[in-house]
């Protein structure tokens, strides 16, 4: 069981992908970077699982598609549209595709309305980003200028420490797990 | 000069340079036959014709422009290819300056242009027209003849230019610092210059055709075209180059970007295209919804129009929309050829419905 901590601070990324590689390399478990900004090819060698964030916004753009058609299906054409026909611009209102290029653009915001806003939604709960919940960094540095790795080991504390210290690592800061 | 001796050039072998030639000699007889037949119908399509590729490589030029005002470093894996594009833009400005010359001086029955008739801004003249004549200012064959020659020598110039720098820094011996802030100069201006003569030469060259129609962002228009195609023959070469095993530092990440362009570019066509469809549609004043009028209503021109629109937009959007058919170099060249024909089609749009009366 590993349950205890290294916590290794560096000032640029470009160190801390050299030092993830090399752990990584050694079998050395990287649980967790943290950084200000996402580092540019840092995900792979992590191994972690791409994103499938994609999927989610094609779905949502679909749904926002369909919303938008038959929101101004029902206003234009067949619900309100019947009962108050709206007569803009002298364009007839009996067909939807007779009037389908003034529709483009509403369908066309309802599908980034739809897919930008559940995404962020989606994004948020992933990550249980709640109003009111607690950051989970342990170091609030990250989110200025520092850059930290955490390492979970067992034994062998030197064999890490001497791989860190090979590095440009600035502060190696030890924790049991609480 | 040691670190270019693992790069290998590329030489066309035997066969391609033979069917080249003979592609060039069918070319050149076809012409001439066309002009045989159908004198207005061949000016046409060798201004459509020039159009398009005179797109493709003056795009190439500013596309090794952009990679040098963004300081970008992933381009130089297939730095060389729009830099081959760029050595084709001396044909392409010559046979555009060639048909501005012959349509101002109407030889060999150039009538393309259809405000450069003699009379039409003369008042009293039977062919007088008093919405032509008002725009003599701007479109008067002497001014038009030097804005062409004028576009066309900025674009050489920087082509050249950038050209030039570009070797330079092969034989620089360090990481080509130097030539790089040299080029940097003449992107920045080339990109500054371009910005207003692709809008001006789109509406010399194109809008004109239709003299009383008039499009404020025809010039973005004709620019996103211009950037699909270009990027799209960019990859397309990279590819094919890749493929015979040139261009060893291309990997898939090169590729995704430009699948990515691609994707991005045909979006802001359509973008382009509709906004300029759906405020002529919904004003619906006449001197503008004739332009489109002339390509839904005429039996010959209606399902082009669709048909380009909907290959352009759809196939890219669907075909190119996730990560993995952005790396799936099979995928990629049938989009991209099936994009080049779409544009073709479009650009023939842009033309003969306003010169084959």
């Amino acid at each position: 069981m590993r349950d205890k901590i290294i916590h290794a601070i560096f000032d640029d990324e470009q160190d801390v992908l050299t030092v993830v590689k090399d752990l990584k390399d050694n079998s050395i478990v990287v649980n967790e970077v943290y950084s200000p900004f996402p580092i540019h090819g840092l995900d792979p060698i992590l191994g972690l699982k791409e994103t499938r964030m994609a999927i989610t916004a094609f779905i949502y753009g679909c749904i926002g598609l369909s919303f938008g058609g038959l929101l101004i299906y029902y206003i234009m054409i067949s619900g309100v549209g019947k009962s108050w026909p709206m007569n803009i611009g002298g364009k007839p209102n009996s067909t939807f595709y007779h009037n389908l290029p003034s529709f483009v653009p509403i369908i066309f915001e309802c599908t980034v309305l739809f897919a930008a806003h559940l995404m962020s939604i989606t994004y948020l709960i992933r990550n249980k980003l709640y109003p009111g919940s607690k950051s989970k960094s342990p170091d609030p540095r990250t989110t200025d200028d520092k850059f930290l790795v955490e390492i979970l080991y067992d034994e062998d504390k030197n064999n890490i420490v001497r791989l860190l210290e090979k590095s440009n690592v600035t502060e190696i800061n030890e924790k049991d797990e609480s | 000069m040691n670190k270019l001796d693992n790069i290998n050039m590329y030489t066309p072998n035997k066969s391609l340079s033979v069917a080249s030639l003979v592609m060039i000699i069918i070319g050149l007889f076809s012409v001439a036959i066309a002009f045989i037949f159908d004198n207005h119908a061949a000016w046409t399509n060798l201004l459509f014709n020039n159009y398009f590729f005179l797109g493709i490589s003056i795009f190439a030029v500013f596309f090794i422009a952009l990679q040098h005002v963004a300081e970008a470093g992933w381009s130089i894996a297939l730095k060389r290819v729009p830099e081959a594009i760029m050595t084709f833009l001396p044909y392409t400005c010559a046979v555009m300056l060639f048909i501005v010359v012959t349509a101002v001086f109407h030889f060999g029955g150039n009538h393309i242009y259809h405000w450069l008739e003699d009379g039409i801004m003369t008042e009293g003249a039977p062919n007088y027209d008093k919405i032509i004549a008002g725009k003599e200012p701007y479109l008067n064959s002497m001014f038009f003849l030097f804005r062409s020659f004028l576009y066309v020598g900025i674009w050489l110039y920087c082509a050249k230019k950038l050209r030039q720098i570009s070797l330079e820094g092969d034989n620089e011996g360090d990481i080509g610092e130097k030539s790089h802030w040299k080029g940097l100069k003449v992107s920045a201006w080339f990109i500054v210059l371009f910005a207003v003569t692709s809008s001006t030469a789109s509406w010399d060259w194109i809008m004109s055709i239709d003299a009383h129609w008039f499009s404020t962002l025809f010039g973005w228009y004709i620019f996103s075209e211009w950037a699909t195609i270009g990027f799209t023959s960019i990859l397309l070469l990279a590819l094919l180059l890749n493929k015979q095993g040139y261009l060893k530092y291309l990997n898939d990440s090169h590729i995704h970007d430009l699948g990515k362009l691609i994707f991005a570019f045909s979006i802001v066509w359509t973008y382009m295209w509709f906004s300029q469809f759906m405020l002529i549609w919904y004003a619906n004043i006449p001197e503008e919804v004739t332009y489109h009028l002339e390509r839904i209503e005429l039996e010959n021109y209606r399902f082009l129009f669709w048909f380009s629109l909907a290959i352009n937009f759809i196939v890219p959007t669907l075909f190119l929309m996730s990560r993995d058919a952005k790396r799936n170099k099979s995928r990629l060249v049938f989009v991209c050829i099936v994009i080049l024909i779409g544009h073709w089609i479009n650009s023939y749009l842009l033309f003969a419905p306003g010169t084959l009366h």
